[in-house]
């Protein structure tokens, strides 16, 4: 894999690579609402962690990374557990959506709710997934 | 439509089950992906096949207007998805393990834990260590 | 009370995550996996209790109500099901923190096997379709893991056999459920049973084979049980002792569920093609066995031979069948998994589980014979043991409805097993050890964690079977509470008036 690596795409990697993750924070927070939401969000930012590693190498993603992708795997589903627990201790059922209005400029209010934390964890647990998948066989 | 996804459909299962009864263990991984998607396209269009209505309330409205797509289908084929790639990632990566550790591709040869009588002691060795078994067997790639 | 229902799942979730964090810590890891299985045990025994009193406990996951939502139901059935889950799991967790080697510790045994259990628990609880589904795979990839750990050659091939087998059983699950999804636009077990009276019954038939198939594959049924003997005896003994208790019976639990609740249309056809398959998979299973020469082998055979009486009980549909079906599985857990470990504390004095090279550990070791007996016994059935007892009631149940040649088989096929399991007591326990055999094996002590859970097994097989009115008691009720599938769509569906989705 590190034979060959092509000049053209770690150039667009330098460029592409951060897009993605942006692209994919975007979309986490879109699917708030809309279309949107971790899976996806979580894909695309472990794409851009896929071009690291062809158009550079394991290492290069691994240290960007920072942690070991199944730790991002347990920590993701530890999130979405914590926010299940959080309906149970104010005495709903499990994963019940608990929502907090923050009143902003104007007539606009901002409303945050544990769906979105919950999805956090969603976000996290597909990348870490996949990038465990993925570095173990690029590693053979 | 409902005729296409029909004839798609069959034509999916009748491919995989073709691999599944193959000898290769490459061919079997790839009759499972197939029935895989079979099986998803099956539910697609079990749940009705609905083109350009998506399931959202109008502005004005309360309720979704009558004909539209139902999106339960969708949702559990994301599910199946995720779950079949998962596993499948995980079958392919024991698919390579056995090859180096075996260096054969047909499954006639995997009697080792089917045999009458005693467990051969191999059964218990650790898989050779992935670049010493590829020096060893004859087709390395 | 519906925190009940829930919590099983959130502790299995909790404590697999936990246990990651510590996985490199050996006695933090055995500590907190011990205390995570007593407090699983702990949880269902309250869970139990409090279904026996107040009945089927249901919950709306994220108050969504259903049929839209997805909801935890337990149910007599299910929750002794959890309760006896929970106690052999524990059992094989005490052991196997005395047996597991720390290199298969550090990459993440009890993680694996605590997701494991969030499998089975939701298996057992879910009251939705599509949910039972994912349980089923999240059951899957915790054994398949579990069941490589380690990557020795015999592991590796008999997963590749697990691996393809199972997985062609979800792909006939997937397409069973989209076909019924297709016919009745709902996924929820209660709103399913009510549609479903009302539709065409030759297409009812279609898809209730087909999760016979989906299922019989995972429970190990006649003609598809080939997988089983193939690999349940590649891994450690703990993993081997926990998915010949465990794995298994989540299939036949589904069976019950699908055939007591969904497809009671058309008994006369489904019904009658669960009883072949029943007495077949008796007959096959145990003759299975007697061509074997290792100990967890023979056990592997057993484990399809008696899958066959329960399918037997449910294939009646009376509430005698039923209850024994109930019986007969709640005995068959503790003591198919006490079996197994038993036989691993032979491999590990002996280093060997294969017959012709084992001999006179009783006279070495005579505790050890007198263990084995407790659960050998019952599992052929002799008084008073809980074998004999959910043996009678199978043949009983038989007689009742006029299945004479299944019961008879049901008959034969005991004394088969007695056969069998007086096998490894000659070859093993009794026979003069073989030609410069064992010479060292006086030095070998057992730790006590692996001593404890067997005991404690044996002894339940005991109280089971002295004290069985109790359990017979429960079996009677769980299967009324199984037969009456009016009360569960009563408690589940509850006051919500489910309209029919157009366009579905």
């Amino acid at each position: 894999m590190t034979a060959l690596p092509s000049l053209i795409l770690r150039t667009a990697v330098r460029w592409i690579s951060p897009l993605l993750l942006l692209f994919s924070l975007f979309l986490l927070l879109r699917g708030h609402y809309e279309p949107g939401g971790g899976f996806s969000g979580g894909l695309i930012a472990a794409t851009g962690f896929a071009l690291l590693t062809f158009g550079y190498s394991l290492n290069t993603a691994r240290r960007l990374l920072r942690v070991p992708p199944i730790t991002l795997v347990a920590v993701g589903i530890g999130l979405s557990l914590a926010t299940g627990i959080l309906a149970l201790i104010t005495g709903k059922p499990f994963l019940t959506g608990l929502w907090v209005k923050v009143p902003l400029a104007g007539t606009v209010t901002l409303e945050l709710g544990t769906p979105l934390l919950f999805d956090v964890g969603v976000y996290l647990t597909v990348i870490g997934a996949t990038l465990t998948m993925l570095f173990e066989f690029a590693e053979e | 439509m409902e005729f296409l996804f029909a004839i798609m459909i069959g034509t999916l299962y009748g491919c995989s089950l073709y691999l599944l009864l193959r000898r290769s263990i490459v061919k079997l991984a790839i009759g499972l992906i197939l029935l895989g998607n079979g099986a998803n396209l099956l539910i697609f269009s079990a749940g009705g096949l609905v083109r350009g209505r998506p399931p959202l309330v109008p502005e004005d409205a309360t309720s979704v207007p009558a004909p539209y797509a139902d999106p339960l289908p969708q949702a559990l084929i994301l599910t199946a998805i995720v779950i079949s790639f998962g596993v499948l990632v995980f079958a392919v990566a024991l698919i390579y393990r056995t090859y180096r550790a075996l260096a054969t591709d047909d499954l006639d040869d995997l009697t080792a834990t089917d045999r009458l009588g005693e467990v051969p002691e191999a059964a218990h060795q650790p898989v050779v260590p992935v670049g010493v078994s590829a020096s060893n067997s004859q087709d390395g790639r | 009370m519906g925190l009940l229902v829930t919590l099983p799942l959130l502790l299995s979730l909790a404590f697999s995550l936990t246990l990651f964090a510590v996985r490199r810590r050996r006695t933090a890891s055995h500590v907190l996996a011990i205390i995570g299985a007593s407090a699983l045990l702990a949880l269902a025994i309250a869970l139990l209790v409090v279904v026996a009193r107040e009945g089927l406990q249901v919950v709306a996951l994220g108050e969504w109500p259903a049929p839209y939502g997805i909801v935890l139901v337990a149910d007599l059935f299910s929750a002794a099901m959890v309760l006896i889950c929970a106690l052999v799991s524990w059992a094989t967790i005490v052991y196997a923190t005395a047996w597991i080697d720390p290199e298969r510790e550090r990459t993440g045994f009890y993680p694996l096997v605590f997701a494991l259990l969030l499998g089975v628990n939701g298996a057992f609880l879910t009251g939705d379709l599509f949910n039972l589904y994912v349980w089923f795979e999240v059951m899957l990839m915790a054994s398949f893991v579990l069941l490589v750990l380690g990557a020795e050659r015999g592991q590796v091939e008999g997963g590749i056999k697990y691996v393809s087998l199972n997985l062609l059983a979800s792909a006939f699950f997937l397409s069973a459920t989209g076909i019924l999804y297709g016919i009745s636009g709902t996924l929820n077990f209660a709103d399913l049973s009510r549609v479903l009276s009302g539709t065409d019954p030759r297409i009812l038939d279609l898809v209730a084979v087909l999760f016979g198939i989906a299922f019989g594959i995972k429970a190990g049924v006649f003609p598809l049980f080939f997988w089983l003997p193939a690999s349940y005896h590649t891994p450690p003994v703990p993993v081997s002792a926990l998915f010949a208790g465990l794995l298994t019976k989540v299939g036949v639990y589904a069976l019950v569920r699908v055939f007591t609740l969904l497809f009671v249309h058309n008994p006369g056809w489904t019904h009658t093609l669960l009883l072949g398959c029943a007495a077949l998979t008796m007959l096959t299973g145990v003759f299975g066995a007697l061509a074997q020469h290792d100990v967890r082998r023979i056990l592997s055979f057993h484990i399809v031979s008696q899958i066959g009486y329960m399918i037997f009980g449910l294939a009646l549909l009376t509430p005698l069948g039923l209850a024994s079906s109930v019986f007969y599985l709640i005995h068959h857990i503790v003591v198919k998994t006490n079996l197994f470990l038993i036989g691993g504390l032979i491999e590990r004095a002996f280093g060997t589980g294969s017959l012709d090279r084992l001999g006179g550990i009783f006279r070495e070791r005579a505790w050890l014979g007198l263990l084995f007996l407790i659960p050998a016994f019952s599992l052929a059935g002799i008084p008073p043991l809980s074998g004999f007892t959910a043996k009678l009631l199978v043949i009983r149940a038989g007689l009742a409805t006029h299945s004479y040649l299944a019961t008879a088989i049901a008959v034969v096929v005991g004394l088969f097993t007695l056969l069998s399991m007086l096998k490894i007591w000659n070859e093993a326990f009794w026979k003069a050890p073989p030609e410069g055999g064992h010479a060292d094996t006086a030095s070998v002590q057992y730790n006590a964690r692996l001593i404890l859970p067997t005991i404690v097994l044996a002894a339940v097989t005991l109280y089971l079977g002295i004290a069985g009115e109790m359990l017979l008691g429960l079996s009677m009720k769980a299967a009324e509470q199984l037969l009456d599938p009016a009360g569960y769509r009563a408690a589940v569906l509850g006051t919500v008036n489910p309209v029919v989705i157009a366009g579905g």
